[in-house]
């Protein structure tokens, strides 16, 4: 009767989970679909806690309350800017969480086979029943003393698995959350070896499963935890910035695949279902991403851009310095304007300058719309929510192939904080690194005027040919001031 | 050192080569500056400005000469003027030294520096101080304002209570940047604006500045302008044919025609016969800016204004930019400061004839008593080469319908391929796994795939809400934790608790920040 109850909650929880990820299609479907998603996970809660197996649900529900506080005091704290850091970092959390659970389905499964190697030899099948029973045993245990050989066998397996990909999510995780804060350099950064280390890395974890499977000691269970703490500390130390939306919904999916093994060992279908859906939409993020760069997951996992095909083309002439009286000026002449953001404007908190120059531009009756790459940003989606935020609506926020098109009917476009995901040479040089990667075609517009800090390359260390071309402006200093010097001089 | 600017000697030359503003800029270089007694009256500059702005006033031309060791200055000057040079003396203006040999020899023998304005080399770090294009800007403007000066009717089309008024149609032939100035201007006053040009490769520019690019029905490959440093070369004369019979069926329907085709260092080909002039209708106009090189127009008379037999003036003016000479002195004086920026590269006020920079040796034509034009090629091309554009091929039907299916059957072969590898895996797991197992991995399999479908339609500006709201979700792990917690040792509890808190964390967190995230979503 309770298990039903139980069972029937799951199925419950698992269609409001699918609703709410299906919800997210559209802005205001999406409203509803958070509500789905935390109706869902009341539902999973509450029917754990009173179904079968669960003991000390008053600890339960305080630590749970404990939790949700911090939780309410991050959300409700944390700036849109540092959205990329609080994904990165509730990922850890998810993927400790799966190590933790690993282990302790370990030490049931442990324990439970002792108990089962004391048991008296005498008893028949059912009479071996009744004496399971009569030793108290919660639920997974139960589950556990009802196992075959093989069953148990692959049990371990999924263990082992959910351990090793909570732990480099853990630890990758971490190590992403302090590169996005800047508590750890962003640039590349390799142990010597490299990628070999990685592979040891690995290999010893396989080493570690074989031997786990055939005594299953707790040793073999430690080591590989090691290494794969390692794996995802210098797998991600050797990812630069401008890969991290790759490497944040890498993590997002990995949380979600850790879910899922540890759903399989303990039996949970809805960790299975939920820990599917988490996978499959964080690979499907990393694959939007990698597409958007135009470059394949391996190579971006791998770090590190390839060196150039051959010779690269030259780059003729001067970047054109600019004033703000003269953005201004040509501002108040054009009729539509394009504004580009990208991580830049994010570093800079200029989102709210950036709102308030459209607002003022809007309300003279000019076109101005948003044109966001990708990848712009550190975070798939982050300059939408940096943009909403700062009260810019959704509607004149658009996709890049949605925008691609309009550029050569558009007078001014405004380049704030970015540089790769606008740079020509992606289509006009074939040697060039980033060559075919798609990339926002804003040197077509009549005019592009192009907010930098100072005359260096973006994160790939490619020139920039947009910002020789003739009608490229430059208009340098950080990126708030410039936005904000242009304010009072748009009536 | 200082810097003199004379009075233009030609007569209805009104233009200045300094202005009150670019003397403040010159100041700022570290250079003195100087000018004749009224000689920016005609552009609208006083002496009075000028000596506002800290410029001296010289009485004469002949002390100006004296006293200034660099002379800028607009017109070609007259030998007067070039006997006053003497070796330590430096001219800038512009100087035709292509059509000007006496010229050249007389600065020579003088041993004086001369800079000649419209030997800049076009280059984009030159573009500051290329005078020819910024008075080809003015010329190509005040070329449609001539025009409609002349012009019986209005540019723009309108639907009156008097009655209806059909729009002008204009054709610009040559698009360089006196060509582009007037197509951006005659767009501008709302006429149907048409433009030419034999350089294929300008038609992106045309057709961004509003107008219509007439197309040749040609074979020919077109040379390209970048090859020429930017500008248009002789034509063979296939295509010249091709071009007069495009301009004669044009003709007919043209109210105001304005060329401005010009190849460097020849006259002007002739564009526009007598015949299509004959075909314009009475009151229309044609603005030949090439007019000094002998015109584009077959009647055009230099610095003169016809009308032909059948109505149609012809305007064969040469001083467009002298016409609006405050604009085009300040241009102008702005194209000089530039330069001066480039000869004063440590802003010391001492000049710097660098003959290994390009620009300097481009525009440089006597230097320390040599002749050095015509300048070497310019180490850089002017503009990067054009790739040919691979036209994409017409497909026939039959071809466009083998290739669809062509793609049906190779995405039929690819999804039939996965799902078979799919369910020869799934097979393989099944013969080896447990029943129990299968179970559960069933569920998983199918989880996925509804994960993939589900997820494809997320809009791609909820990615960021996205990522939180399965970061939440994925805290479902916490069930695992409950149903650890009530058995087992001391060490299980403890590690079922942490991971309950860390997940209580994330499951609120990850839900509230998704709620805040989206409720800042709002629709203009």
């Amino acid at each position: 009767m309770e298990f039903g109850f139980t069972t029937a909650a799951y199925v419950v929880a698992a269609v409001l989970f699918i609703l709410a990820l299906g919800g997210l299609s559209g802005q205001e479907s999406a409203k509803r679909a958070v509500w789905y998603g935390i109706v869902g996970m009341t539902l999973a809660v509450f029917a754990t806690l009173i179904g079968p197996g669960a003991g000390l649900w008053l600890l339960s529900l305080v630590l749970i309350a404990a939790g949700g506080v911090i939780g309410y005091m991050v959300a409700m704290r944390v700036q849109m800017t540092e959205m990329p850091q609080l994904v990165a970092a509730m990922h850890s959390l998810v993927g400790l969480a799966a190590v933790f659970v690993g282990f302790n389905a370990h030490f049931e499964m442990k324990y439970v086979a002792d108990l089962m190697a004391s048991a008296p030899t005498s008893l028949n099948e059912v009479g071996m029943a009744a004496w399971v029973h009569e030793q108290e045993l919660g639920t997974f245990a139960q589950l556990i003393s009802h196992k075959t050989a093989v069953e148990l066998n692959i049990l371990k397996v999924e263990l082992f698995l959910g351990i090793f990909i909570g732990a480099v999510t853990f630890t990758g995780s971490v190590i992403a959350y302090g590169k996005l804060a800047g508590k750890v350099t962003s640039a590349a950064q390799k142990l010597p070896g490299g990628h070999v280390l990685n592979a040891t890395a690995a290999a010893i974890s396989v080493i570690a499963l074989i031997w786990y499977f055939n005594t299953a000691g707790f040793l073999p269970l430690i080591i590989m935890t090691a290494m794969a703490l390692f794996i995802g500390y210098h797998l991600i130390m050797g990812i630069g910035g401008a890969d991290m939306p790759v490497v944040v919904s890498m993590l997002n999916s990995y949380s979600g695949w850790a879910a899922a093994a540890i759903g399989f060992s303990l039996g949970n279908d809805l960790l299975i279902v939920t820990g599917a859906l988490v996978g499959s939409s964080g690979a499907i993020l990393s694959y939007i991403m990698c597409v958007a760069m135009n470059r394949s997951f391996i190579s971006v996992i791998l770090g590190g851009f390839g060196g150039p095909a051959g010779e690269q083309m030259e780059i003729e002439g001067e970047q054109k310095p600019i004033d703000a009286e003269g953005v201004a000026n040509a501002l108040k002449e054009a009729d539509s304007v394009v504004i580009v953001p990208g991580y830049g404007m994010a570093v800079a908190q200029a989102q709210g300058a950036v709102s308030d120059l459209t607002s003022k531009l809007r309300a003279q009756g000019k076109n101005v719309r948003f044109a966001i790459h990708p990848v712009a940003g550190r975070l798939p989606g982050h300059m939408n929510v940096l943009l909403a935020e700062a009260k810019v609506p959704y509607d004149i926020v658009l996709e890049m192939e949605e925008i691609n098109d309009d550029f050569p009917d558009t007078d001014v476009v405004i380049v704030i904080g970015s540089n790769d995901i606008v740079n020509p040479a992606a289509q006009e040089d074939p040697n060039s690194p980033i060559a075919g990667m798609p990339v926002l075609e804003v040197w077509k517009a009549k005019q592009v005027f192009v907010s930098k800090r100072g005359q260096g390359t973006g994160y790939s260390g490619i020139e920039n040919p947009l910002f020789y071309k003739d009608n490229t402006l430059m208009f340098y200093g950080d990126a708030k001031d410039s936005v904000s010097s242009l304010l009072p001089l748009i009536g | 050192m200082k810097i003199g600017v004379p009075k233009e000697v030609l007569p209805g030359e009104n233009r200045v080569a300094m202005t009150p503003e670019s003397a403040g800029m010159l100041q700022k270089l570290g250079y003195d500056c100087m000018i004749e007694k009224g000689a920016g009256v005609a552009a609208g500059f006083s002496d009075k400005d000028y000596r506002d702005a800290g410029v001296e006033i010289a009485k004469t031309a002949a002390s100006l000469w004296k006293d200034a060791d660099i002379i800028a200055k607009v017109r070609i000057p007259t030998e007067t003027e070039l006997k006053r040079l003497t070796k330590d003396k430096t001219l800038i203006t512009f100087f035709n030294p292509g059509g000007n040999e006496e010229g050249l020899e007389l600065a020579k023998s003088k041993g004086a520096t001369v800079i000649a304005m419209e030997m800049v080399p076009r280059i984009s770090r030159a573009q500051k101080m290329d005078a020819l294009s910024s008075m080809a800007n003015i010329a190509g403007y005040r070329a449609v304002i001539e025009a409609g000066n002349n012009f019986g009717r209005f540019f723009t089309g309108q639907v009156t209570a008097a009655g209806k008024v059909p729009p002008a149609k204009v054709l610009v032939v040559g698009a360089g940047v006196a060509g582009l100035a007037a197509i951006g201007t005659s767009t501008s006053l709302g006429a149907i604006t048409y433009a030419f040009d034999v350089r294929p490769e300008v038609a992106e520019q045309v057709e961004s500045m509003g107008a219509e690019f007439v197309y040749l029905d040609f074979e020919e490959e077109q040379e390209d302008g970048a090859s020429t440093g930017g500008y248009a070369a002789v034509s063979s004369p296939e295509f010249r044919e091709a071009q007069l019979a495009k301009f004669r069926e044009l003709a007919p329907e043209m109210d105001i025609v304005i060329t401005t085709a010009l190849i460097p260092n020849r006259e002007a080909p002739k564009l526009w016969l007598e015949d299509m002039v004959k075909a314009m209708k009475p009151g229309s106009v044609i603005v030949d800016l090439a007019a000094e090189k002998g015109g584009n127009v077959e009647g055009t008379v230099m610095d003169e204004k016809i009308v032909t037999d059948n109505g149609v003036t012809i305007v064969g003016y040469t001083d467009f930019p002298s016409r609006m000479a405050t604009q085009s002195s300040t241009l102008y004086a702005n194209n000089i400061r530039h330069m001066m920026t480039d000869l004063t590269p440590e802003k010391d006020g001492k000049i710097n004839v660098n003959m290994e920079d390009d620009v300097i040796r481009g525009s440089t034509v006597t230097h320390a008593g040599e002749i050095t034009f015509p300048p070497p090629p310019p180490k850089v091309q002017a503009i990067a080469a054009q790739k040919k554009a691979e036209p994409p091929k017409e497909l026939t039907p039959e071809e466009k319908k083998a290739q669809e299916l062509a793609a049906f059957q190779k995405q039929t072969k690819n999804q039939v391929t996965l799902i078979a590898i799919g369910a020869v895996l799934l097979l393989g797991v099944g013969l080896v796994a447990p029943a129990s197992f299968m179970q559960h991995f069933i569920v998983f399999v199918l989880a996925v795939f509804v994960g993939f479908q589900v997820i494809w339609n997320v809009s791609h500006s909820l990615h960021t809400p996205l990522m939180a709201i399965t970061n939440a979700i994925s805290s479902i792990i916490i069930l695992g934790a409950l149903m650890q917690i009530g058995s087992g040792s001391f060490l299980v509890v403890l590690l079922a608790a942490l991971s309950i808190f860390m997940a209580g964390i994330n499951i609120f967190g990850g839900f509230l920040v998704t709620r805040r995230m989206l409720a800042m979503f709002q629709k203009s």
